[in-house]
């Protein structure tokens, strides 16, 4: 597989009243062509904002992509002039938000705003373009596209609007989609509808896509690789199997653990991860996730772990990852994570009866 | 086999009447869509809940899961009585609530609390956290002077795993998990028995959530409460509840014992609900049945016939257009309204 896109050390800043948020601080990452790419992380790690940037999209004042290289198709984005990454943008790169309403022009009809981008980008006739829009909503599963094509978006439910979504993304048959939680605000039922329809039509199209979420069911099912983030930074990434098997990171041990698995007996309580992320103006020294960790140990707190390889494409930032691994994420290691395990009731598939 | 009212009649299944602490029965809310200026005259009626019939035992939780919009909030805000619903009965601890005076109502409003979604919005932004939580001890009479409420306070805040000194800070001040906190803290200062958990985590990262969770176990053991608990995230109810009642447009389709509802879904909808849950390990996901639903899920201002779910099930038959599905034992304590549920019985 080639690769489509190489970002190298990013940095994006925002530089506020209260000091410099380093939203995304030193992030390396590659996307392969055609590969279905993960990103995880708490709220506010730098998922959006590590996704606009390779849009160009942060606003300015009071962001900025203070350094790194953006490597797509082997020329640097982050040094071509706007009008060139517009075309990119419209061409080559696409986006699907959480919200699409705020990515829809309420006042033009489907038809309109589809068909101006296929007129202004792969250069149709307005006659193609109208039909190329009606085969567009049809391939993303809306019925009777031939009337829908003519309606507003605000006459479609939530969810056949991110179908709109991404008909719009694939429109210019890009390279690259960025999904920015595009199923978060959605039912589990639909939700499952979108994710499968991204899913085949980026394997018929061959085209690469970055899920970023911060449901780890969904980077499970749907991507080969993944990075998780935290406080700006990668902290872990590998191949989604070898990362959910063989967590190196406590933070992904942490993840994994703290989330009750509908697979598995129920655990007598959740393993959560204690404390808050920390505040991205004021970073900690060291390790930025010590002060919630359980396996900190003095170097943690004055040199920071840089990514380290683990395995072949599996990497981890963290001085103890060679500990870590898949005895990290015994579910029941703790005693009182057994259900029942003060009566002497063994756990395993049994529950106990605990009222009456 | 029985229906829900005939085993009422007996009490409730195999648990005797005053096990039972909330009783819902036949409840019906249909909210009127007005048009008109000056005169509003209602030209339909949107179906938010629609003959719905389950209990909540003393110190359970009950799970009521279900997409948006399927009616869980305006469920549990009947229970509380802060919607006049349209039909049916309430039961709280013996005392039927729909037929209520207002002043009987406050009383008993003491006993039932609720803990919303939204940590943000659902806390007044202008006053401290520790006025929030003691604001209701104050309105119902709770606390004789400032020295007790002061207590009090600090006590409800380090139930939550607060610190008494954050009393004098503003919600602004707090992250989304602390926020929710407060809210918990809030419900618990009058004291109540019953509380109304209205989606608390969904709007929290993983990791909160179950700091969340865990607290209102806790919580649940120390003051022996029982919870209504409403969630979308299958996972996180079956973890917290004793019971799980599945919601499709206004109706209850499914009700079962935690682990029996995810071992032997009797319902398609459960069946589908469950398989859209993705598995946090890709080796164990790839290997499960899914079950993608076709459509979208309709308006509940004018639900299909019979049963409602018919249009997108996968295995609806054509009598499933027709007939409406009753919610039947179909086995001990597994109650189902699907027609074509083993051992559902004649139709
Ligand atoms: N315009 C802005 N001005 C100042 N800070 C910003 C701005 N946009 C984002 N940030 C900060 O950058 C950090 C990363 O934000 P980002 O939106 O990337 O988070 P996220 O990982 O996408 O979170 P979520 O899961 O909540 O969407 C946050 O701390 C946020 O407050
Ligand atoms: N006050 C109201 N007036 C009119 N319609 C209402 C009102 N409250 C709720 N509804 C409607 O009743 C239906 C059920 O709403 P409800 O809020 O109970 O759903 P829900 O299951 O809690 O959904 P969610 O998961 O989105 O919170 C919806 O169609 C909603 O639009
Ligand atoms: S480097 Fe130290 S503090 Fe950071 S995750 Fe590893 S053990 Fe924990
Ligand atoms: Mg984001
Ligand atoms: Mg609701």
């Amino acid at each position: 597989m080639a690769t489509l896109l190489e970002v190298k050390d990013l940095r994006t800043h925002f530089f506020t009243f209260e000091g410099v948020v380093k939203a995304v601080d030193g992030v390396s990452y590659e996307v392969e062509e055609g590969e279905t790419l993960g990103l995880v992380g708490e709220s506010g790690c730098g998922k959006s904002v590590s996704a606009l940037s390779l849009m160009r999209l942060i606003p300015d004042p009071p962001g900025k992509i203070v350094s790194g290289e953006m490597l797509f198709e082997g020329e640097d984005i982050l040094k071509i002039d706007m009008d060139d990454m517009r075309r990119i943008r419209g061409a080559k790169m696409s986006m699907v938000f959480q919200e699409p309403m705020t990515s829809l022009n309420p006042v033009l009809t489907l038809e309109r705003q589809l068909s101006e981008t296929l007129q202004l980008h792969r250069g149709m006739s307005r006659e193609e373009a109208r039909n190329e829009s009606v085969d567009l909503l049809a391939r993303v599963g809306i019925p009777d596209a031939e009337r829908r094509v003519k309606q507003y978006p605000h006459q479609f439910s939530g969810g056949m609007r991110q179908r709109v979504m991404i008909a719009m993304a694939l429109s210019c048959n890009p390279r690259l989609i960025i999904a920015d939680e595009p199923t978060t605000a959605l039912d589990v039922t639909i939700q499952a509808q979108i994710l499968e329809l991204m899913k085949s039509l980026t394997n018929e199209f061959g085209v690469s896509l970055i899920v970023i979420t911060h449901n780890l069911g969904v980077v499970a099912r749907y991507a080969d690789r993944m990075n998780i983030m935290y406080a700006g930074k990668i902290i872990e990434r590998g191949t989604a199997r070898e990362v959910y098997s063989n967590p190196r990171h406590p933070y992904t041990v942490g993840l994994l653990k703290s989330v009750p698995r509908l697979d598995l007996p129920r655990r007598a309580k959740l393993d959560p991860i204690e404390g808050q992320p920390p505040d991205l103006i004021n970073l900690p020294q060291g390790c930025s996730f010590r002060d919630r960790c359980r396996w900190a140990v003095d170097k943690c707190a004055t040199e920071e772990p840089p990514l380290m390889l683990m395995n072949e494409g599996h990497w981890s930032a963290c001085w103890r990852s060679d500990e870590l691994g898949p005895s990290a994420l015994d579910f029941y290691a703790d005693a009182e994570m057994l259900e029942g395990a003060t009566n002497g009731g063994s756990a395993a598939d049994s529950e106990p009866e605990e009222e009456n | 086999m029985t229906t829900m009212t005939e085993a009422d009649q007996r009490g409730n299944g195999a648990s005797p009447e005053n096990d039972i602490l909330v009783e819902v029965k036949n409840l019906q809310m249909y909210f009127p869509v007005t048009a008109g200026i000056i005169f509003q005259r209602a030209v339909a009626q949107i179906k938010a809940v629609d003959d719905v019939s389950f209990f909540v035992k003393k110190g359970e939780t009950l799970g009521l899961v279900g997409e948006s919009g399927c009616g869980k909030t305006t469920t549990g805000r009947c229970i509380l009585q802060l919607y006049k619903p349209t039909g049916g009965q309430v039961v709280f601890d013996g005392q039927e609530l729909t037929s209520m005076s207002t002043r009987q109502m406050r009383v008993m409003r003491r006993r039932m609390q609720v803990i919303f979604q939204d940590p943000y919005s659902s806390l007044n932004p202008r006053m401290t956290a520790g006025n929030i939580i003691g604001e209701p001890l104050i309105v119902h009479g709770l606390v004789n002077n400032k020295e007790e409420y002061r207590e009090r306070v600090a006590e409800l805040l380090q139930n939550v795993g607060l610190n008494p000194y954050m009393a004098d800070r503003f919600p602004h001040e707090f992250s989304g998990g602390q926020r929710q906190r407060i809210g918990v803290a809030r419900a618990l200062s009058v004291d109540p028995s019953f509380i109304v958990c209205d989606e608390p985590v969904s709007a929290l990262d993983v990791s909160i959530q179950a700091q969340i969770v865990n607290l209102l176990e806790d919580l649940q053991e120390q003051f022996d409460l029982t919870y209504l608990f409403i969630a979308h995230d299958l996972s996180v109810v079956r973890h917290i509840s004793n019971r799980v009642a599945v919601m499709y447009l206004g109706h209850i389709v499914e009700i079962a014992d935690r682990n029996e509802i995810y071992a032997n879904p009797l319902h398609p909808y459960t069946r589908a609900l469950l398989s859209a849950v993705p598995i946090p390990d890709p080796v164990i996901d790839a290997q499960r049945e899914r079950i993608l639903l076709s459509g979208e899920v309709p308006s509940p201002l004018n639900p299909p016939s019979g049963c409602v779910f018919h249009p997108r099930c996968p295995i609806a038959i054509d009598s499933c257009q027709q007939v409406i599905p009753e919610l039947r034992e179909v086995e001990p304590d597994h109650w189902a309204a699907c027609i074509q549920s083993p051992g559902y019985g004649s139709y």
